[in-house]
């Protein structure tokens, strides 16, 4: 995209620039897998060295993992219910974990430092296709939390309290993963636009306040994807009645 | 593209998001306005009152970057170019 009749060292607006990776018939996009495993790797790293020599009184990064846990512990809780949490505490954990880390990192990160013969590397979840397969994998568990617990009672959800809600708790299972998918897609690529946007116009010091902004929406943006991700599932299982 | 679409385009990405943010500007004023004069009501209660008054100001920024992506998409990757 050239705006400027010259170019500034600093950005490009790059959209719809994929490095691809052909296998068979599919066009995978390059560089979402090698951001998200380097993010993944990082995030790994940093569970294992919190976790190796566990002490009584936690201190450095278990302290910072123990924290973690106990607020995606009440994020679950709140959701699901006392008596089924548990079981979804990983999952929900995970999720959040790796939107959270995925938006900062994107944003954090100087990615510009390696070079791809095509594309840009950036936050794994500006890219549709990683918010949709997260979105499609709550709809899985949702159903499977249902499924397993309640059995067929679990269409029952469908006609409560009236069956005159039949049509549109249908419509509701297809716009659940639409609407996680596409609001976490769109406010990560709207903050890297807004950012790109403003840098290529201002270098200096103008982008901050909206860098910081974008910092700030993409860690709630990671709460409310596992927030709704945890009431859909506690939805599933219906117990509050 | 020819030059009637990319108008077309142009002009719909513009309506897209500026009529997608009307809708949500006025939500998150009244959210505000609720949760600044429970705030006044009850000070004790701000921390709580804000995690929501976020959380539900991200839900409906979310109805605004519906029309944001709608906009992208016929910027970027337009299906009648």
């Amino acid at each position: 995209m050239a705006l400027l009749p010259f170019t500034l060292p600093f950005a490009e607006l790059e959209v719809g620039n994929h490095l691809y990776w052909q296998i068979g018939n599919l066009n995978l996009h390059g560089q979402v897998f090698l951001s998200s495993w380097i993010l993944i790797g990082a995030l790994l790293a940093l569970v294992l060295v919190g976790t190796r020599k566990l002490d009584r009184d936690p201190r450095g990064v278990q302290n910072l993992l123990e924290f973690l846990w106990d607020y995606l512990r009440d994020l679950a809780r709140d959701q699901i219910g006392e008596k089924y949490y548990r079981e979804w505490l990983p999952f929900i954990g995970t999720l959040f974990l790796f939107i959270f880390v995925s938006n900062w990192g994107g944003a954090l990160i100087p990615w510009k430092v390696f070079e791809l013969p095509e594309g840009e590397l950036g936050a794994p979840t500006a890219d549709i296709n990683t918010t949709v397969a997260m979105a499609l994998l709550v709809s899985l568990a949702y159903f499977y939390a249902g499924l397993s617990k309640k059995g067929l009672r679990f269409f029952e959800l469908y006609v409560e309290p009236t069956p005159i809600m039949l049509p549109f708790k249908i419509i509701e299972e297809f716009t659940k993963p639409l609407s996680l998918s596409f609001r976490l897609f769109g406010n990560i690529l709207a903050d890297e636009l807004a950012v790109g946007v403003l840098v290529y116009l201002v270098p200096l010091i103008v982008p901050l306040p909206v860098m910081l902004l974008g910092l700030f929406t993409s860690a709630i943006q990671a709460l409310i994807f596992a927030t709704l991700a945890a009431f859909y599932i506690g939805e599933g299982l219906h117990e509050h009645h | 593209m020819d030059s009637i679409t990319s108008a077309a385009s142009v002009v719909a990405a513009g309506l897209a998001v500026g009529l997608a943010a009307i809708g949500p500007g006025i939500g998150q004023g009244s959210a505000s306005q609720g949760a600044v004069e429970g705030i006044a009501r009850q000070p004790e209660a701000e921390g709580k009152i804000r995690g929501t008054l976020l959380l539900s100001l991200a839900f409906m920024e979310s109805l605004t970057i519906y029309g944001l992506v709608v906009a992208l998409v016929l910027l970027f990757a337009n299906p009648f170019a």
